[in-house]
């Protein structure tokens, strides 16, 4: 069973992944590689529909695709790429992305939890190492911040307003 | 300076607290190497050859007396009683406990001192000109723009785990005092022709194995953009920064392969693109830093001949060691970390805490860290510059060398590094031996001798106008020379002169080099301008001569 933290509590996952058995009404994340081989009829099916976008791909050319998509998961593979940081943002920001933003892979860390939720992920798929309750803490570890960017829940001091 | 509001503070405190959990963590198996090492080089914290090092912030440069005398304590307590100030103007401990770093980072919280993104692969402490504030050429004081950016860059959601390590250098004079080419970016202080504030923008310096200088991407970004424009590039790097190797992964080397001009175009059509919902800095918030850094409540005083009538000692030591201020009757006066016998860089917790103590007597209780890893009171009466002199006599700091070629930066290199190749602080002691009279240090003149114990190059042998790197040859230090480096005025990379020397030959062979420069120079030239005006062949010829020469 996946793991997934969301603001205040940690649930099992009820998104499908390819592969998946999922009827056509059920949620499915599907990697964007994946999508591209037959856009149109993804974006057809009935369930909804979200994406998985790995560090070396384009987070602007889900653009087309970005209306339907319920999700975009973005992928942390390891320690130490933080590439998903910008996309989290760019997705927000710039994209104007509203759906659902999961952070995803083995970089998906209680030490990274607060600046993903920063960058604007609302959901953190935990790998089966990261204790529940930690992680759930390390949403609001800090309630200090200097930078404007999301502004999740429990910050009581920021620099500046954007 | 810049005091912390209860903002600031409560930052550091959650701060440590975080790093206490994590260390805990870590000692209890709960966190791998790997993730224990991303959140600990956050910190500051390295695992070094013999022991943890402890890298501590110390934001462009600047210190309260209270912070030196923490640092002291802290030192004595934790440590072997002294640290070690880098080219960045931070301190390293190199021997503290693994288990006592979340006591001792507690210690600076209580100074409003942290140590946090002193490493890793994120916004690095931003540095400035030791003259800040006090130089009579100065644009405007650089001091507040990096307090901004140091607040800016802390903690950053979307820049805390970039490619590589990323440091900004900002300065406000013509005079580059802060090495800002050999910075990821480095921001000149600037004005428009309204006489508005901005900044000039370089990006893509960087040392190491692969040396290079920043290149100029714009000629002035307004105050209010400046944070924003920072932004755009640091996104650009941060999604397409090299990941695959560790060794390319600097913003040099994509600046490098896209060419100065494509980044421009980058990151100026990402600027472009962020501009309506980019942090803007707002003049109130300018205001509020800038009143941190109002100049101190100086005397009306004239300007006096300090060393007429005095001691040739005092003389010497005036001349080399204390440095124009732009007040009347004030001067700038270096504590020399660069005494024969010691380590460059190297401050003992006694010495801290006197040094503490002469800040509070005679310059407005503020210590200055400099780039060349020495100390500065920033503002001293001239008529108090004999007793100055006495006191920093007594404590071993006023070696009148200040800019001579014994003016040496180092690397603390094999004795302590766990990344070095080769020893440094031997060669330093064997070239402080051979040039150990004052008369010959000061007929050579300006000679900036840096050295590094490996390709990393924190010790920038790259851009010192005599480098000198240790390598590694079959299990023996050997160390390679260059000449012709530098980072103020004319910037360029030094060049391998040829064939690394033994390590016993080192001085001599720098002995040599000088010596030609002895040969060439015309009345009243320094050593870097005779080297450009006859080129390096000559300097090449008579630094392998006589090879078998013992040092």
């Amino acid at each position: 069973m996946r793991r997934i933290l969301k603001r205040h509590e940690i649930v099992a996952d009820t998104w499908h992944l390819l592969g998946e058995s999922a009827a056509d009404t059920d949620p499915v994340i599907v990697p964007l590689a994946e999508l591209r081989k037959d856009t149109e009829a993804w974006l057809a099916r009935q369930g909804p529909l979200g994406v998985r976008l790995a560090p070396a791909e384009s987070v602007e050319s889900l653009a087309d695709v970005l209306p339907r998509l319920a999700l975009v998961a973005v992928e942390f593979p390891n320690v130490g790429d933080g590439r998903g940081f910008s996309y989290g943002r760019l997705l927000r920001d710039r994209l104007g992305f509203k759906g659902e933003l999961r952070a995803v892979g083995g970089g998906v860390k209680q030490d990274k939890i607060f600046l993903l939720a920063r960058c604007g992920f609302d959901t953190f798929e935990l790998p089966p190492t990261e204790k529940a309750d930690e992680a759930l803490r390390a949403l609001h570890r800090y309630d200090v911040v200097y930078q404007p960017a999301e502004p999740i829940e429990g910050i009581k001091k920021q620099r500046y307003f954007a | 300076m810049y005091r912390y509001d209860d903002l600031d503070q409560a930052f550091v405190n959650e701060r440590v607290a975080e790093f206490r959990d994590q260390t805990r963590r870590f000692l209890a198996g709960e966190l791998s190497e790997d993730e224990f090492k991303a959140v600990r080089l956050r910190n500051g914290l390295y695992i070094q050859r013999h022991a943890p090092m402890l890298r501590i912030a110390i934001p462009y440069g600047l210190l309260s007396s209270r912070q030196l005398r923490k640092l002291g304590e802290v030192a004595r307590r934790y440590d072997r009683g002294f640290g070690h100030f880098t080219t960045r103007t931070n301190l390293q401990l190199n021997w503290p406990k693994l288990e006592d770093v979340p006591d001792i980072l507690e210690h600076l919280a209580s100074v409003q001192m942290h140590a946090i993104q002193t490493s890793g692969n994120c916004i690095r402490n931003v540095t400035a000109d030791h003259m800040a504030g006090i130089a009579k050429d100065e644009v405007d004081d650089p001091r507040p723009y990096c307090e901004i950016i140091r607040q800016r860059s802390t903690h950053h959601p979307e820049f805390t785990y970039l490619p590589r390590k990323f440091k900004i250098a900002v300065t406000g004079s013509p005079e580059d005092r802060a090495a800002s080419l050999t910075h990821d970016i480095g921001l000149h202080l600037t004005r428009d022709a309204h006489g508005q504030i901005g900044f000039e923008v370089l990006v893509g310096g960087g040392l190491g194995r692969q040396p290079i200088l920043a290149q100029k991407i714009r000629d002035f970004i307004a105050l209010p953009d400046l944070l924003g424009y920072l932004e755009a590039i640091l996104r650009v790097y941060n999604r397409h920064g090299r990941r695959d190797n560790i060794h390319k992964a600097r913003i040099k080397i994509l600046v490098k392969s896209l060419g100065a001009e494509r980044f421009r175009e980058q990151v100026e059509a990402e600027w472009q693109a962020a501009r309506e919902y980019a942090p803007r800095l707002e003049a109130t918030e300018v205001d509020r830093i800038r009143a941190h850094f109002t100049p101190p409540a100086y005397e009306t005083l004239r300007n006096i001949d300090a060393a007429a009538g005095r001691t040739p000692e005092f003389q010497a030591w005036y001349r080399y060691n204390t440095r124009e201020h732009k007040v009347p009757g004030y001067r700038a006066v270096f504590v020399s970390l660069k005494r024969h016998g010691e380590n460059p860089g190297d401050v003992t917790s006694d010495q801290m805490e006197a040094i503490a103590g002469l800040a509070d007597r005679f310059s407005f209780g503020l210590i200055r860290v400099t780039h060349s890893q020495n100390l500065l009171l920033g503002d001293v009466r001239q008529d108090d510059l004999p007793v100055v002199w006495q006191e920093l006599n007594a404590l071993g700091l006023a070696m009148p060398n200040i800019g001579t070629l014994t003016d040496m930066i180092a690397c603390p290199g094999l004795d302590f590094c766990s990344l070095a190749n080769a020893g440094t602080l031997g060669v330093v002691k064997q070239i402080q031996q051979r040039f150990d009279d004052l008369d010959y240090l000061y007929d050579l003149g300006n000679i900036e001798i840096k050295m590094s114990g490996c390709m990393n190059a924190c010790g920038h042998h790259h851009v010192g106008h005599i480098g000198i790197l240790g390598v590694d040859k079959h299990g023996e230090e050997w160390y390679q020379i260059t000449l012709g480096g530098s980072v103020n005025g004319f910037s360029a990379l030094g060049e391998v002169i040829g064939p690394s020397v033994a390590k016993d030959d080192v001085a001599a062979t720098i002995e040599r080099i000088v010596d030609v420069y002895r040969a060439h120079r015309f009345d009243g030239e320094e050593f870097i301008q005779t080297l450009r005006r006859v080129g390096i062949q000559p300097f090449k010829e008579s630094a392998y001569a006589t090879h078998s020469e013992a040092a």
